[in-house]
């Protein structure tokens, strides 16, 4: 039988040549993709207009008509645009993740440090810290620290002032702020009717919003520091102190410029988890972008295009950080070397 | 969130059924309605110590199932937040929404949804501390206003305050639990919502329900009612007509206890309702004894509010009957 030259015969026309084959399979692939794609997208669009829900972004001009709590970056009233709740929003998002993002950055560092620190006590409290932040979960520490502030502080009437013109109470954290942009003169807030009138505020839900996700966060970061400094190796270590520098020095020049080339892959991961954990203020009130889409799509029914704008938005926001971030890496990275 | 996105993906995934009646033979295939009620608001919906589904949202479900089976059991319930609540009517995860939802032009068009009647007639209110003494909505300016994200609530806050040319500082949580938590531990000045939702967290909910007021202003008007998708009108025959068939049958003073008697009567119009001549209920796609089922196995509308508000201290007020002097008014079944 003649089956074996057939055999060879076939697999030398071009239609069975790897590469070839590769591409059939591949665009069989984008075709199921695209396929799948337009049967949700075609599907979702004949039952919307089946039930008459309404569709499209026009919402975005129309008045939002509800209030928002913290609109520190950007001046709003219910009489704005939705655009302009969303973008208010968006801010909020901002104003908690990036300092939630710096200071979870320095305690992370701290923890790892003091994970292998000699001190005995010093570092079994890190590694107490970190068991217990990373085991449990972030929505919970959010109710825990949200319920410190509003249960066990006082009400602004009998608020604590541990400085002068500096409040605390259950309605958040009042301070005073420069009265003007060319003086050095302050305004102080004062309890005026049901609260402070008068300087800067932070209110008990971005408190609670940003302790929650910088603790949370410091205990991830702070074994990605960990696991950075004991990869590079032990030798470096012992090389850098026979050439007579101190421990602080060899950290500071030998150990952690080689450790930040294995610590910041990682550590990116966090900064987008921490960006993306943000969202959990829904749950304690603070007006993060999240909230004012759900509001959003809850007064005007539009949830496609509520989630379209959240998934598009966070989308943008994290191939910011990596890109920023891999620009860093690429600048640490050893000369020469390929990452 | 995620339960918004799963809702949405049933959303995008269910194929079209606009044709007629296909929730009620949905129901009848999976042998049970699936209804959305409240998480927890006393006197509405609100699961007892036995995780029994009390109130008279839920009154309004069992009657649904009554006439649908003859068995107000045949029914489950899906909890829904105010978020919640539309996303899952239209998608299809629930086959009613019965939870404390106000009436409005949007939702009744351009949610694609349809609001069946009224079943409870409210109006949005302040609830304060007493020791802030405060008598008037009109003082409140400057004050923080607890309030729940995504209701006609939080937009009539903002009118009220605007209107008055006054300030306020809102404190937007989605849970129930968690807002009023937020009030009584002193978070806010205020609580707002529907004023009965107002007096079932004070009595249900309040460490001391004394030490709170409800503010003389009732600055909105709230009906509310169940609500069915576009597009099934023999599923919006069928929950409108249960509704109806409760305040008609208060009406007619048939009630759990005395219908079975009644239905003995002479009477033509309760000769009707109770199926024994006519065929009100085969026009309506449901068996004959769907409106003596309703009264008999869930009660009629004084009962189920007598059962579930009355407890709470709530005054029938507007929701007496129309020949009481209330609001309550159905059209007749003939």
């Amino acid at each position: 039988m003649p089956a074996d030259t057939t055999g060879r015969n076939q697999s030398a026309r071009p239609i069975f040549h790897p590469r070839h084959r590769a591409v059939v399979y591949q665009a069989l692939l984008a075709a199921a993709v695209i396929l799948a794609a337009w049967y949700f997208i075609s599907n979702a669009v004949e039952n919307l207009l089946a039930r008459r829900i309404a569709s499209g972004f026009g919402f975005l001009s129309r008045e939002a008509g509800f209030e928002i709590g913290e609109t520190a970056l950007l001046t709003y009233s219910a009489s704005d645009s939705y655009l302009r709740a969303l973008a208010v929003g968006l801010f909020n998002t901002f104003r908690v993740a990036l300092p939630a993002i710096l200071i979870s950055s320095l305690i992370g560092m701290a923890l790892g440090l003091a994970r292998l620190a000699p001190n005995w006590l010093l570092a079994k409290l890190a590694s107490a810290y970190v068991e217990v932040m990373r085991n449990v979960p972030l929505v919970v520490q959010l109710f825990f620290w949200y319920a410190v502030i509003t249960e066990s502080l006082p009400a602004p009437a009998d608020a604590l002032s541990p400085l002068p013109g500096v409040f605390l109470s259950n309605r958040g954290f009042a301070y005073p702020t420069l009265a003007g942009q060319f003086t050095l003169a302050l305004d102080y807030p004062a309890l005026s009717g049901f609260g402070f009138t008068g300087g800067g505020s932070l209110s008990p839900e971005f408190a609670a919003l940003f302790l929650g996700l910088t603790l949370y966060t410091a205990a991830f970061i702070g074994e990605i520091v960990r696991a950075g400094i004991l990869s590079v190796d032990r030798g470096q270590f012992e090389a850098a102190r026979s050439l007579g520098l101190s421990g602080r020095q060899v950290m500071r020049f030998v150990i952690l410029p080689q450790a930040l080339r294995v610590i910041v892959p990682p550590v990116t991961s966090q900064y987008l988890n921490c960006t993306k954990n943000s969202s959990l203020a829904v749950a304690i009130g603070y007006p993060d972008l999240v909230a004012i889409v759900n509001t959003t799509i809850n007064q005007t029914g539009q949830a496609i295009e509520g989630l379209a704008i959240i998934m598009l938005v966070y989308l943008a926001i994290s191939l910011g950080i990596s890109s920023l971030m891999n620009w860093y890496n690429a600048r640490i990275a050893l000369r020469g070397a390929q990452s | 969130m995620t339960k918004s996105i799963v809702l949405l993906l049933l959303l995008v995934l269910s194929t079209s059924n606009a044709n007629a009646g296909p929730t009620a033979d949905g129901a009848v295939k999976k042998g049970f309605i699936q209804c959305g009620v409240n998480t927890g608001l006393a006197g509405f919906s609100q699961p007892d110590s036995n995780g029994e589904w009390r109130g008279i949202d839920v009154d309004l479900c069992r009657a649904v199932a009554a006439a649908l089976f003859g068995n107000p059991k045949k029914l489950r319930f899906t909890p829904l937040t105010a978020q919640q609540r539309f996303t899952a009517l239209q998608s299809g995860e629930v086959d009613l929404l019965s939870r404390n939802t106000t009436w409005t032009i949007t939702r009744d068009t351009s949610l694609g949804l349809n609001f069946v009647g009224v079943n409870y007639y409210d109006g949005q209110g302040f609830m304060v501390t007493k020791k802030r003494n405060v008598k008037s909505a009109k003082q409140l300016n400057g004050a923080a206003v607890c309030v729940q994200p995504g209701t006609t609530t939080e937009l009539n806050l903002a009118d009220y305050f605007r209107a008055n040319n006054m300030k306020f500082k809102p404190v937007v949580i989605e849970k129930m639990e968690e807002v009023l938590s937020a009030y009584f531990a002193g978070r806010c000045d205020v609580y707002t919502t529907d004023v009965s939702g107002l007096v079932a967290a004070r009595s249900s909910r309040a460490a001391n329900a004394a030490d709170h007021v409800i503010l003389p202003e009732v600055i909105s008007k709230e009906p509310f009612g169940p609500v069915v998708r576009h597009g099934d009108d023999h599923w919006f025959d069928a929950v409108k007509w249960s509704l109806y068939a409760m305040i008609d049958g208060e009406e007619l003073g048939l009630t759990s206890k005395n219908i079975e008697q009644q239905a003995q009567s002479a009477n033509p119009v309760i000769q009707r309702f109770v199926g024994a001549t006519g065929d009100i209920g085969k026009m309506l796609g449901l068996d004959n004894r769907w409106a003596y089922n309703i009264i008999k196995q869930v009660g009629n509308y004084g009962e189920s509010f007598e059962r579930n508000l009355t407890p709470l201290g709530l005054d029938r007020g507007i929701n007496k009957l129309w020949n009481r002097g209330g609001l309550m008014f159905a059209p007749p079944l003939r």
